[in-house]
């Protein structure tokens, strides 16, 4: 087993203080969009992250975030490195990010499908079982497949009549 | 260039600092950086450079030059709903676009043209911008000028039943790049796929006029659908190579998938005749029609107008 130094330690904490410039509340590493921080030498840090959608427009912002949070810490050099595989996946968010994204009103993903295999053709509107994150009823219908992103559902709570984005499995 | 964030307008210059991290940004890009940095992007053993990356620009031209003409429905769409949904549509192609084309650039370099001395212009964009048409592999059903949104629905649907057989496919691909974007793009043209079939059955079902339509629309495409599974040579040495994928064996398959839908929308299998080339040549060879030579004038005029450009 390695141990992280010190140095790593810190450069980890400050990757990890970067938001989702789209789900402010949710940091990189909530999102599981960072998938290792690593220091070579003295002050190069190597930073992995996987990208969400392959034309994600947030991906170029979360990349420039990154090397300006981590230079302004005092690390002279930061490599952004992509890591296509394993595609990511709703699952990565972890426990923390989906508090915080119910927290702040947006129902957190369900378990994604699995995509392993052919992909059944499914000419129904897919069905979730979605909880109103406002009053918690699960009375809820969907409003529309893309919300305020492409990465989110509209969905309306038919108890207490709020509107909210639902994040959606992939 | 602040190093601490000490006042509101130190936070809102940041958003200026932010893009300048690097030094020179080439003006028409859609993002700064390299797709591909730190991905690994040698070429399996025995596998050809000039094979692999043909059969990458190949399947990068296709979702090139759909993204293209799917984004021409932006603002144009029946309802905002369907207007994000297929930008949304064209975003995840110019996404998988990216990555296949910066890997043919990574895999053989000389299928990158070249530019004037100075330009900042990445692999990515000088394959997008500074190619004319002949040079463009992709299947002529991605070049064709919009028609209503029957049109597009249909053209969707094939499009994305032939690619998600495919990429199905490829998620075993030898090469980690090819493989990688395939089990990424598995996912989301399986949205695609589904967001068009839905669409099919319901024009089908839908008004008298709603069904000519779309019937109109099928009739149209159809004749184009068998190219989709034409063996190039290139994708024959891809597949031989485990690199790439024959369009010719998961025919079945995708025409599996295809028939539910229609059973679904109670439409028949056309009968309209394939499309022949020009003297057997298609689209993976380079003929194209006269609408991907407009659409690329429109797409490249201003980057070629400013090889150099940057800000």
């Amino acid at each position: 087993m390695r141990l992280m130094s010190r140095t790593t330690e810190r450069a980890r904490r400050v990757a990890e203080r970067v938001t989702d410039p789209e789900l402010p509340m949710l940091s990189l590493a909530d999102l599981g969009v960072l998938r290792d921080v690593d220091v070579v030498g003295d002050s190069h840090v190597v930073v992995d992250i996987t990208p969400t959608y392959s034309g994600c427009p947030a991906m170029a912002a979360m990349r420039d975030d990154l090397v300006h949070e981590l230079t302004s810490a005092g690390f002279d050099r930061v490599e952004v490195r992509v890591s296509l595989h394993p595609a990511w996946t709703t699952d990565w968010i972890t426990p923390a990010g989906r508090a915080a994204l119910a927290a702040a009103g947006i129902s957190p993903p369900g378990p994604a499908p699995s995509t392993s295999g052919p992909i059944p053709l499914s000419l129904l509107p897919t069905a979730r079982q979605v909880r109103c994150p406002q009053c918690g009823s699960p009375a809820t219908e969907l409003v529309s497949e893309f919300g305020s992103t492409a990465c989110k559902a509209q969905y309306r709570c038919t108890e207490c009549l709020e509107p909210f984005d639902h994040v959606k499995e992939i | 260039m602040p190093d601490i964030h000490t006042s509101a307008e130190d936070e809102h210059e940041s958003a200026y600092s932010g893009l300048l991290v690097n030094d020179a940004h080439w003006a028409f890009g859609t993002d700064f950086e390299d797709p591909l940095a730190g991905v690994d992007t040698t070429i399996p053993d025995g596998v050809d450079a000039a094979t692999l990356a043909t059969y990458a620009l190949m399947l990068g031209d296709d979702s090139l030059v759909m993204s293209h003409r799917i984004g021409e429905w932006t603002s144009n769409a029946p309802d905002l709903e369907d207007d994000i949904a297929l930008s949304n549509i064209a975003l995840d192609l110019l996404g998988q676009a990216r990555l296949l084309l910066a890997r043919a650039a990574k895999a053989d370099d000389a299928v990158v043209p070249t530019l004037p001395e100075g330009s900042p212009a990445p692999p990515e964009d000088a394959l997008a911008y500074f190619r004319e048409a002949p040079d463009f592999r992709n299947v002529r059903l991605a070049e064709l000028v919009n028609g209503d949104f029957a049109e597009a629905t249909v053209r969707v649907l094939l499009f994305s039943v032939w690619r998600l057989a495919v990429f199905e496919r490829l998620r075993e691909s030898r090469d980690h790049v090819l493989s990688a974007v395939a089990a990424k793009g598995v996912k989301e043209l399986a949205y695609h796929r589904d967001y068009a079939a839905r669409w099919f059955v319901t024009l089908a079902q839908g008004t008298d006029e709603s069904r000519r339509r779309l019937i109109t629309a099928y009739d149209a495409l159809w004749p184009l659908w068998p190219e989709l599974f034409d063996t190039h040579p290139v994708e024959a040495a891809a597949a031989e190579a485990g690199v790439g994928v024959d369009p010719a064996t998961v025919r079945e398959a995708a025409e599996t998938v295809l028939d539910q839908v229609l059973a679904a929308a109670d439409v028949e299998r056309s009968e309209a005749p394939r499309r022949s080339g020009v003297l057997g040549r298609t689209g993976r060879d380079g003929m194209h029609g006269e609408p991907l030579s407009r659409m690329l004038a429109e797409m490249q005029s201003v980057a070629r107008a400013h090889p150099r450009g940057q800000w």
